[in-house]
């Protein structure tokens, strides 16, 4: 990472630190959300399907909320103009956006899993957890990539909170099925990682089909 | 040699054309005053000659760079001071310095240096929010200047500074700092006297420096 990407990466994470506006609001939406599915499904515990289905739907719809927000402090307080002015490559600043965002995600997961796991799983996550947590990182490097690129598209528009999750979500719909899919067998009463190779194999060709393509067009936003 | 040269340089927003005609040629070292009233077109010129903005018409040369197709010769040559001071509320006054002088590549004495300069010293680790218009005005331009640009772009400067202040940000952003500036000011007289030419601006239009520019 270079020496611009890690300053724009501190500054991102200083902010939150002291703002603590993004990782809180998408924590509180997730654990609202599963709180909500423990009453609204009126079951005690879910498995398979559907446990993976509510997992995951809740965890992109949280990240709706990180991506809107990613770009918050450079708008608001003059900050693109200051990128713009200084020599810093835009792979740079894909860079420090994407592994900000990933970074949200994880601390995110932190609570949002076993919030997941005590209001909606019977079992519990149980010896799943490895093979969950790899599926998590591959699920972030891809959210972070694409949540970058379209929070720097709609950084300069004026509908931002409706342009996110227009485009982010149909981009992530490869990457929920993936996620649903390799996560399923894990969260089913007789758990096993079935094809779990398989889906692990998608999520990384969507990380660096979509890793490449925002580095590629990254160039191109933020200009006038 | 021409630090500044635009050719009836023009940039619109949608139809409404905010700068039209506009043709001036700045010397390294010079000052170019820039007058006129609210709504003229003076901060578009400025963010035209940052490359902040395309120019959709005529032709430009900023620091021996063609706009709008070599932009990218720009970042790290332009100091810009404008309406916003580019710095961040919820950090201090020496973490948003030293976060730009990572970005240009600067040392991070400069930062030290720079917070003296501008007599913040003893406010450097306040959170921005917590500093008046005036403090942050100060270390708007210590930012400005963080990299030594060799083309300064001032949009009103003086704005909220005491006299004092006003001096002891003189030899970063005043003539006495010997670089090639744009001045945005509606302080007609003292812009006039510390510029080497001037150029007036009336609804994005060339206009003589008159009592007719602010009506």
């Amino acid at each position: 990472m270079s020496r611009a990407a890690r300053a724009i990466l501190r500054k991102d994470l200083l902010i939150e630190l002291r703002t603590k506006e993004s990782v809180p609001a998408m924590t509180l939406f997730t654990i609202t959300v599963y709180v909500l599915f423990h009453f609204g499904l009126d079951r005690d515990s879910l498995d398979g399907e559907l446990a993976s289905g509510v997992l995951w739907v809740t965890l992109l719809l949280a990240a709706v909320i990180g991506v809107s927000r990613l770009f918050a402090a450079e708008r608001e307080q003059g900050g693109i103009d200051g990128l713009l002015l200084a020599p810093v490559d835009r792979t740079s600043l894909f860079l420090a956006k994407a592994a900000s965002l990933f970074l949200f995600l994880g601390a995110v997961e932190l609570v949002a899993v076993p919030a997941f796991a005590l209001l909606l799983l019977g079992p519990g996550l149980g010896g799943a957890l490895p093979e969950l947590l790899a599926i998590l990182a591959l699920a972030n490097v891809g959210l972070a990539a694409v949540g970058a690129l379209v929070a720097a598209l709609a950084a300069e528009t004026r509908a931002r909170e409706l342009i996110v999750p227009i485009l982010l979500l149909p981009l992530l719909v490869p990457l929920l099925i993936a996620c649903a899919q390799a996560t399923e067998p894990l969260l089913r009463q007789d758990a096993g990682p079935e094809d779990l190779g398989r889906w692990l194999g998608l999520l990384s060709l969507y990380d660096v089909v979509f890793v490449l393509l925002s580095v590629a067009v990254f160039d191109y936003l933020l200009e006038d | 040699m021409a630090a500044i040269e635009l050719e009836r340089l023009e940039r619109r927003y949608g139809e409404r054309i905010a700068l039209g005609d506009v043709s001036v040629r700045v010397e390294e070292g010079q000052t170019l005053a820039v007058l006129g009233g609210n709504g003229a077109g003076k901060t578009t010129l400025l963010r035209v000659l940052a490359g902040l903005l395309r120019p959709h018409g005529g032709t430009a040369q900023v620091l021996g760079a063609a706009l709008p197709a070599e932009r990218w010769k720009l970042p790290g040559r332009v100091g810009y001071l404008g309406h916003e001071p580019l710095l961040y509320r919820e950090l201090s006054g020496r973490e948003n310095l030293s976060y730009h002088a990572r970005l240009h590549g600067v040392d991070g004495a400069r930062v030290a240096e720079l917070l003296a300069a501008v007599g913040m010293e003893r406010r450097a680790d306040d959170p921005v929010r917590d500093l008046s218009k005036g403090l942050v005005q100060r270390l708007a331009a210590a930012r400005a200047v963080l990299h030594d640009p060799a083309l300064l772009l001032l949009d009103e400067p003086r704005a909220n500074l005491d006299p004092a202040a006003a001096e002891l940000l003189e030899p970063l952003i005043g003539r006495a700092s010997g670089r090639t500036r744009v001045l945005v000011s509606h302080d007609v007289e003292r812009a006039l006297a510390e510029s080497d030419l001037s150029i007036g601006l009336k609804s994005g239009r060339p206009a003589p420096v008159d009592a007719e520019l602010y009506r």
